[in-house]
């Protein structure tokens, strides 16, 4: 049975795109054969019936040309005040986008979709501004004529016979959500051009006149028709696809189009554009770079250029491969990538010398027989034709890595001088041999003399040494020698012969020589992105991650670079933390904030601001930008072109992955520690309710006890309350400082104030402060005499004997010993409390130690069960360390470490003892 | 003892005045009560007290001026009372001058022993006829013929020993901080070689102490110095 439902992957496009299309702004343009048929007055009429309906117009930019009609009805709208430029002593009237954004009303008109924005203004294009509009979520009113659309400029331009040059991507008209057709019979335009109806600008009415001859009107007026026509067809197959009517069996095409550095390029991507918007298919525009191509003239390399970015203007994916044959590499990526069709240009050579060199058509039509192969016809074009150069200025390197600059004639040079030595050195070599060897196995050095030259000079030097070779030769060796006269004409012929087979072989071994550059540039290239992405693996915190990253970009790119990050409130900022890069510090932070804010390149280069000196690139990782990359190339050319773009692009993904992985590892550590810090938080909570609650109760029932019926309770009575409030009251004061302790160390803000200190003082310090808890049992204090100094805060090792003690008293029977000692041993002295009571529970030597941990079955002892983790953090900031066990008569035993460290200092001797 | 003795107290919280007002008026001082710094300067100069109890968190000014303030012009004893996250104050306060201190909380009984060791010391200096001997308990120091005893036994003690215990018996019950030990020991520039005063404090003990762990009379006051006991 055959499933009718519609497919499931287009209809969540269609919601995504019916999403994304409910944030953005409605565009809706009206779209004209020709000036003249109406369509500013029709938008206007339009932006009329709106208003009255009580819609928020405003008119952002209407061209009335003075029409007294037009003009009439633009009255009643809000008219944005144009901004005014200077522009080459005129002043320009330009569209205020930042008005218009600040204004924010609901739709905006904005006439001539196609115009130019003066020099210096955010966008290039109209159509940019109105981009822009659409995102900020204004609904835009626009006008345009056929002849501005891009697919169809070239045909409107063979029609009319003038040239256009202002455009607009076919993208904005697709992405329209209605178009008005302005339709006018070119009979009644021509009746409007006569009444003067129609505005034309002085100086191009002549060419004006030209364009209004009945013959291009009709021409352009199908064109407009079909345009419409097509994307009612559009709308309709989608209308289909939403209602799985189904009929019809639909793969997804691919085309490949593939471009040479012939002139017709610009007309394949426009072929192939309009063909793939009929098939509704993906396109792609390839470009093979072969060895031969290496050597193109720069002017041929930039057309190659401008038509990928054509290619990708109107929709398509550009690729550039490398590899020896065109028809091969045309042929497997046609097939790694599904392609149904391949669009070619029509042969460039015919007769004969397609024989000979053998067509790309030929080869493609005969290996790729299941694949549908169109061949478009060369028109003739505007532009102009990239012109032959001579050889000495091609430049050696296509790439763009490595130098770019044509190498001088003096360089040169000593190329040719050592093509002349080794030549010199066969014929040194040869007429060693002469006496003992033919003729034919001298022409063999002189052979490898030239393989040498070709494999480390390169061809022009293998072609010097080929020639002069010959030469020597003839007058070294053919009789009669020393002359350049041949006695035997069938010389002649093994001359030819040896001349013909020196250039093959220095060409083939200059071919080689050059493959190998080029591949081992592509390796560094590869090898600078693997390292790039290795050490951005390595990597922990962000400013590592900016700093690896714009080593890496300076390096690569050739330019200054500097990482864009916003602040809290998402304003993108200078770097400002100690570390960070710190070059690049003329980048725009507007232009930035753009980039970041619109996910777009700006900058040299781009559609948007492309007047600075810098690029702008963002960050974009799958959760959105994470910042901005701005380059100050050095050799701004180099990044335009494709390849290192897509270097550029895989470095920037690659920086903002690495960016949002050390965030998220930050977040999740962030939010680990609030985890933690809660966990903690309640435990504390629990532990000071029931430990403030209890002595609390106690001391609100005594004294009010003591309030209430003071006088009449008996002294004894008096006494005992009054007493339990006092040991309730120091209980919780106990209490206080050990949680005030804890704060302290866990705050990370103690600073230690460690002082030589013998340790008998502070076991005796602690001792004083506790005397009055070990009353009931009795401590014995085993010091060794000479136990050495320790330089330790002594506040701090207090409370760690205190605690201990404290721990003692309140686990052991009363009238048990607590026995303090301690030796030092190894660079450490270790001290230990132990006591005589009924020792820690197995497995749990090492949990007493943490926070609020209290052994089981403990009963209702006092403490939070800090005790124990403060002389942990104590010992552990003095990079000592503390443990615990039972002793051999089974009570507790801890034990901590405190490192020695430096020897203590020494003091002076007193003079003989006073007697 | 001088029981119609005049007290200030220096003091912001309520409570805390009320509670020492009580147990003061107990023990048959007069009290005088002083919410600021301010205040109690003024009460300072005009009642004439014998002794001056300082809270040194106070509203309107830092403690440690007051003692500086006070100390310009009167030798009256000033005991500091402080809590426990302001240790370094009471020390600095101590070398400003201040003669005793006590944390909060603390008990009535250890309030009124400071004030009796502080009135005492001022009476003492004044003359009692006593002044070349100190005894406590087994220890008796004969500073005329330069003899320490511990019990019947006889006790040698290097100069710097004799000088250390001295000074100790010179401010007898006070604390004394490290700092103001070293300069009045062993000169100015040894007040940051607190070592020394700890080994020499170890070497006394072990000749006069039975329990040097266990000081009867040289106490350490943790992290801010030593007390001589006088009971």
């Amino acid at each position: 049975m055959i499933d009718h439902r519609p497919d499931p992957d287009a209809l969540l496009e269609k919601v995504q795109r019916a999403e994304a299309q409910r944030r953005r702004g409605r565009l809706k343009i009206f779209f004209g054969a020709s000036a003249g048929v109406g369509k500013t007055f029709g938008m206007l009429l339009a932006a009329r019936e709106r208003r009255a309906e009580g819609l928020d117009v405003v008119a952002g930019y209407v061209e009335t040309h003075k029409r007294v009609e037009t003009h009439q009805l633009l009255e009643g709208l809000e008219i944005l005040p144009p901004r005014l430029v200077e522009y080459r002593n005129t002043q320009l009237q330009e569209f205020d986008l930042d008005a218009a954004l600040k204004r924010h009303p609901a739709l905006i008109l904005v006439d001539e979709l196609a115009h130019t924005n003066a020099p210096g203004s955010r966008h290039p294009k109209r159509w940019q501004d109105v981009e822009e509009l659409l995102d900020a979520g204004i609904d835009v009113y626009t006008a345009i004529n056929v002849q501005h659309i891009e697919s169809l400029n070239d045909v409107v331009s063979q029609i009319t016979g003038i040239p256009v040059w202002e455009t607009v991507p076919d993208a904005v008209l697709e992405k329209a959500d209605e178009i008005e057709l302005i339709d006018l019979p070119p009979d009644e335009l021509l009746q409007r051009l006569k009444e003067g109806k129609v505005y034309l600008p002085q100086q191009a009415e002549r060419a004006a006149q030209n364009f209004f001859r009945k013959g291009n009107l009709i021409a352009l007026r199908e064109l407009a028709l079909r345009r419409t026509a097509d994307r009612v067809d559009a709308q309709m197959r989608d209308y289909r696809e939403d209602n799985a009517i189904k009929d019809v069996w639909q793969v997804k095409e691919r085309i490949l189009a593939c471009i040479g550095p012939g002139g017709s390029s610009e007309n394949l991507v426009r072929a192939t554009y309009r063909l793939a918007q009929l098939l509704r298919a993906e396109w792609i525009v390839v470009y093979v770079e072969t060895t031969k191509l290496q050597h193109l003239s720069r002017e041929q390399r930039d057309a190659i250029l401008r038509t990928l970015k054509l290619a990708e203007e109107l929709g398509a994916e550009t690729v550039t491969l490398g590899g020896h044959q065109l028809a091969d590499e045309v042929i497997a990526y046609a097939r790694t990538r599904n392609a149904s069709r391949i669009v070619l240009g029509k042969p460039t050579y015919v007769g004969w010398r397609r024989w000979l060199h053998g067509s790309l058509v030929d080869t493609i039509v005969r290996q790729a027989d299941d694949i549908d192969i169109h061949v478009v016809g060369k028109e003739s074009n505007f532009l102009a034709q990239a012109k032959a150069t001579p050889y000495f200025s091609r430049s050696r390197l296509y790439l763009g890595l490595g130098s770019d600059e044509q190498r001088p004639l003096l360089k040169w040079q000593p190329d040719y001088l050592w093509a002349i030595t080794a030549s010199a050195i066969s014929t040194a070599i040869a007429w060693l041999m002469f006496e003992h060897v033919d003729l034919a196995n001298l022409i063999m050095v002189y052979l490898l003399g030239v393989v040498v030259v070709a494999a480390r000079y390169g061809r022009g030097p293998s072609v010097l040494a080929s020639v002069l070779s010959v030469l020597l030769f003839d007058v070294f060796f053919v009789p009669p020698r020393f002359s350049i006269a041949v006695s035997d004409t069938q010389y002649l012929i093994t001359f030819a012969i040896m001349l013909l087979v020196a250039l093959v072989i220095s060409g083939m071994t200059a071919n080689t020589r050059h493959q190998a550059k080029i591949a081992g540039l592509r390796e560094r290239r590869i090898t600078s992105l693997y390292a790039l992405s290795r050490e951005l693996a390595a990597t922990r915190g962000e400013v590592n991650v900016l700093n690896i990253a714009v080593k890496h970009v300076a390096d690569v790119f050739e330019a200054q670079a500097v990482i864009l990050l916003t602040d809290a409130n998402g304003h993108i900022v200078y770097p400002r933390d100690e570390g960070a890069p710190q070059s690049a510090h003329g980048s725009d932070l507007s232009v930035a904030q753009w980039v970041f804010d619109h996910g777009q390149m700006a900058g040299q280069g781009t559609d948007t601001l492309p007047g600075g000196d810098m690029v702008y690139l963002p960050l974009t990782a799958p959760s959105g930008v994470k910042g901005v990359l701005a380059l100050l190339s050095l050799n701004p050319n180099r990044l335009a072109l494709p390849e290192q773009q897509r270097l550029l692009e895989t470095f920037t993904s690659q920086i903002a992955l690495a960016l949002e992985r050390v965030r998220l590892a930050a977040e999740a550590h962030n939010t680990q520690l609030k985890m933690e810090t809660e966990q903690l938080r309640n435990a504390l909570l629990s532990a000071i309710s029931h430990d403030l609650r209890t002595p609390l109760a106690a001391i609100v029932g005594a004294s009010s006890s003591l309030v209430r019926d003071g006088e009449r309770l008996p002294v004894q009575a008096r006494y005992e309350l009054s007493q339990a409030i006092y040991d309730e009251a120091t209980r919780m004061s106990g209490l206080a400082n050990n949680l005030l302790d804890m704060a302290r160390l866990q705050s990370g803000g103690v600073v230690l104030n460690r002082q030589w200190q013998p340790l008998e003082e502070v076991v005796g310090g602690a001792l004083a402060g506790m005397s009055a808890r070990l009353l009931g049992h009795p401590v014995s204090v085993r010091l060794p005499h000479d136990l050495p100094l320790v330089e330790i805060d002594s506040m701090l090792i207090e409370r760690v004997f205190a605690n201990l003690l404290e721990n003692a008293v309140k686990y052991t029977p009363s009238g048990t010993a607590i026995n303090i000692s301690a030796e030092s041993s190894l660079g450490e002295v270790i001290v230990t409390v132990a006591d005589h009571g009924q020792g820690i529970p197995l497995g749990e030597e090492k949990r007493i130690f943490e926070k609020f941990h209290r052994v089981a079955n403990e009963g209702n002892q006092g403490g939070a069960g800090l005790g124990l983790t403060i002389c942990r953090s104590i010992v552990e900031a003095h990079c000592g360390k503390i443990w615990a066990d039972n002793t051999s008569e089974g009570g507790a035993a801890f034990h901590f470490a405190l490192p020695l460290g430096e020897a203590p200092p020494e003091i002076e001797q007193e003079e003989i003892a006073g007697s | 003892m001088n029981h119609s003795a005049t007290i200030i107290v220096v003091e912001d919280e309520a409570q805390i005045r009320r509670f020492l007002r009580s147990a003061l008026d107990t023990e048959g001082y007069q009290v005088v009560e002083a919410e600021t710094g301010k205040q109690g300067l003024a009460d300072a100069a005009t009642r004439k007290p014998d002794l001056v109890i300082l809270d040194l968190g106070l509203p309107d000014m830092d403690g440690i001026e007051v003692v500086k303030a006070l100390r310009t012009w009167t030798s009256v004893p000033i005991v500091i009372l402080s809590a426990r996250s302001q240790e370094n104050d009471k020390i600095a306060a101590l070398d400003a001058g201040a003669d005793d201190y006590l944390v909060k909380p603390f008990g009535v009984g250890e309030l009124l022993a400071r004030i009796r060791v502080a009135l005492r010391h001022v009476s003492s200096v004044a003359g009692d006829g006593n002044e070349g001997l100190f005894a406590v308990d087994e220890l008796k120091v004969d500073m005329i013929h330069r003899k320490v005893m511990v019990g019947d036994a006889e006790v040698h003690l290097t100069p710097i020993e004799y000088r250390l215990l001295t000074v100790l018996i010179k401010h007898a019950g006070k604390v004394l901080t490290h700092q103001a030990l070293l300069k009045e020991v062993w000169g100015p520039s040894y007040v940051e070689r607190a070592h020394y005063l700890r080994i020499y404090m170890g070497n006394l003990r072990h000749k006069l102490e039975k329990d040097p762990a266990r000081p009867r009379f040289l106490l350490t006051e943790v992290g801010v110095g030593y007390r001589l006991a006088v009971i």
